[in-house]
């Protein structure tokens, strides 16, 4: 899955009516853990260049919640109000028992979306699903090539995919489709719309690739052009006029070429809560490359503490950490200064600005990184794909390649 | 009229996948959808629950006239409610 995928979506399609005199709230209760994402699994029989997850995944492998603390956080997280469940991995279809977590959920009042790569997914199981009252089903696609989805994934998964994204149309299901964008579909979005169509698709993500994880580690490998991007949300904005509102496009900026951050998560602590595969709880996908902060997990003191006590989820919310710029900046609450996990990575100082931010006085490290993008030899060094082996030397120290530059391990 | 021609003879039901139910933690009702969702102010949620697939837009009307029979210029805030929600896509039209 992608990160932009349940992040950044919280903040794309809260509803900001200006109401007139139709009665839509404005704004969404302050700090309630509305989304919760539910990162099942690491494991993942697909090996994306771009995924998110940690490159230290491996870690988390051997220790993953059992089916009944799963279904214990469902029902702390929506005691607090939680209300939008992903089930999420690496790839969720890797556990067996979804199928129970998914009729937890819906007893719960969840609206539940299982996020997929497809592998894994029969008509046995989306039938149990069905009955068991999942809401929704996200399904990744990578593009119309089957060379490009095969290369970029490192497995051959085209044609199930499109035999997949057949059988979620076939059970009534609300086609959701989510395409990470980068260097090699980048030209294809025409194409990639059409295809959507074809399939009856209702939702369609083109989510430019950010860069954390496994995507941090391929950024130069990975990173289209900025004309690229103009171009390419131009062709969504046309296709956009075309299919009205039968279909419905977001096109997710990616932040490097932005002048400003984005408000990463709609704000630390706010709506969003994650828990990983072993039960860690998050603020946000990538949290725990931050330093010195203790992150509280599930088999500890649950998840209301964790939410409304713990020191990590009070650590960055509302704005009194700030430095400047961002302290005296008119815009501070336009973005809340961006993402602390970027800010981290990318300059070694957590509480600053997020440096795709023109203002922050670390920008220059984003100008850097375009134009090593843009630089022959460094472009031709190898992808490295997720894959446990790597994951492996990552996590153990014995492979620096290419994480050296940054100040924690992406 | 409105910017949505609504009728008063039209039909809306909720549109396919999404989801209206009252939520406690809210203190209101709610439409959710595929990621996403919409927390409604107590007179919206009070036209939305009487969609049925079968009431029409005139009969909504006069329901809520009844049940707030103190609530002013009442119509011109149902039918913006209804544009609103058919712009959005909440709504799909029956009949």
């Amino acid at each position: 899955m992608t990160q932009a995928s349940l992040g950044d979506s919280v903040v794309q399609k809260e509803v900001h009516a200006q109401a007139q005199n139709n009665g839509v709230a404005a704004n969404i209760t302050h700090t309630q853990p509305l989304w919760l994402l539910a990162e099942v699994t690491y494991r993942c029989p697909l090996h994306c260049a771009f995924c998110y997850n940690p490159t230290d995944y491996d870690k988390h492998t051997q220790n993953e919640l059992s089916t009944e603390q799963w279904i214990q956080a469902l029902r702390d997280a929506r005691k607090m109000g939680a209300i939008q469940l992903g089930i999420s991995g690496g790839e969720p279809l890797l556990r067996d028992d979804i199928e129970h977590i998914v009729i937890e959920a819906k007893k719960l009042g969840y609206y539940s979306n299982l996020i997929t790569s497809g592998v894994g997914l029969t008509e046995k199981r989306i039938q149990a699903f069905k009955e068991g009252g999942l809401d929704h089903i996200q399904l990744s696609m990578h593009d119309i090539t089957e060379e490009i989805n095969n290369f970029i994934t490192n497995t051959r998964t085209f044609e199930l995919k499109k035999k997949v994204a057949a059988m979620i149309k076939n059970h009534g299901y609300p086609m959701v489709l989510n395409v990470v964008i980068h260097r090699y579909n980048i030209g294809h979005i025409k194409e990639i719309l059409e295809m959507a169509e074809a399939l009856g698709a209702d939702y369609v993500e083109l989510a430019n690739t950010q860069y954390y994880g496994w995507s941090l580690v391929n950024r130069s490998q990975l990173m289209p052009l900025k004309e690229q991007i103009d171009e390419a949300e131009r062709i969504t904005n046309e296709f956009r006029q075309k299919v009205g509102n039968k279909m419905k496009v977001f096109f997710v900026v990616p932040d490097y070429f932005g002048n400003r951050p984005k408000k990463c998560m709609n704000g630390w602590g706010e709506v969003f809560m994650i828990v990983t595969a072993n039960g860690d709880v998050l603020p946000c996908h990538s949290a725990r490359v931050l330093p010195g902060i203790e992150f509280p997990n599930v088999r500890e003191k649950g998840l209301e503490w964790a939410w409304k006590d713990s020191p990590a989820f009070n650590k960055y919310r509302g704005d009194d950490w700030m430095k400047e710029p961002c302290r005296s900046c008119p815009e501070k609450a336009n973005d809340l200064g961006g993402c602390r996990c970027q800010a981290f990575l990318l300059s070694g100082d957590a509480e600053s600005a997020d440096p795709v931010c023109s203002l922050s006085p670390n920008h220059h490290l984003i100008e850097q990184a375009i134009e090593e993008s843009k630089n022959p030899q460094i472009q031709a060094q190898p992808i490295i794909f997720r894959t446990d082996k790597n994951s492996k030397k990552y996590a153990s120290g014995e492979s620096r390649e290419r994480v050296e530059d940054f100040h924690a391990l992406p | 009229m409105t910017d949505n021609n609504i009728q008063s003879t039209d039909i809306y039901a909720l549109a396919l996948h999404h989801r209206f139910q009252w939520e406690e933690a809210q203190n209101s009702y709610v439409i959710l959808f595929p990621e996403g969702m919409v927390k409604l102010h107590g007179g919206a949620g009070e036209v939305i629950k009487r969609l049925d697939g079968k009431a029409s837009v005139a009969d909504v009307v006069a329901d809520l006239k009844a049940a707030f029979p103190d609530a002013q210029d009442i119509e011109k805030d149902i039918l913006g409610m209804f544009d609103l929600a058919v712009g959005k896509a909440w709504l799909r039209k029956v009949n």
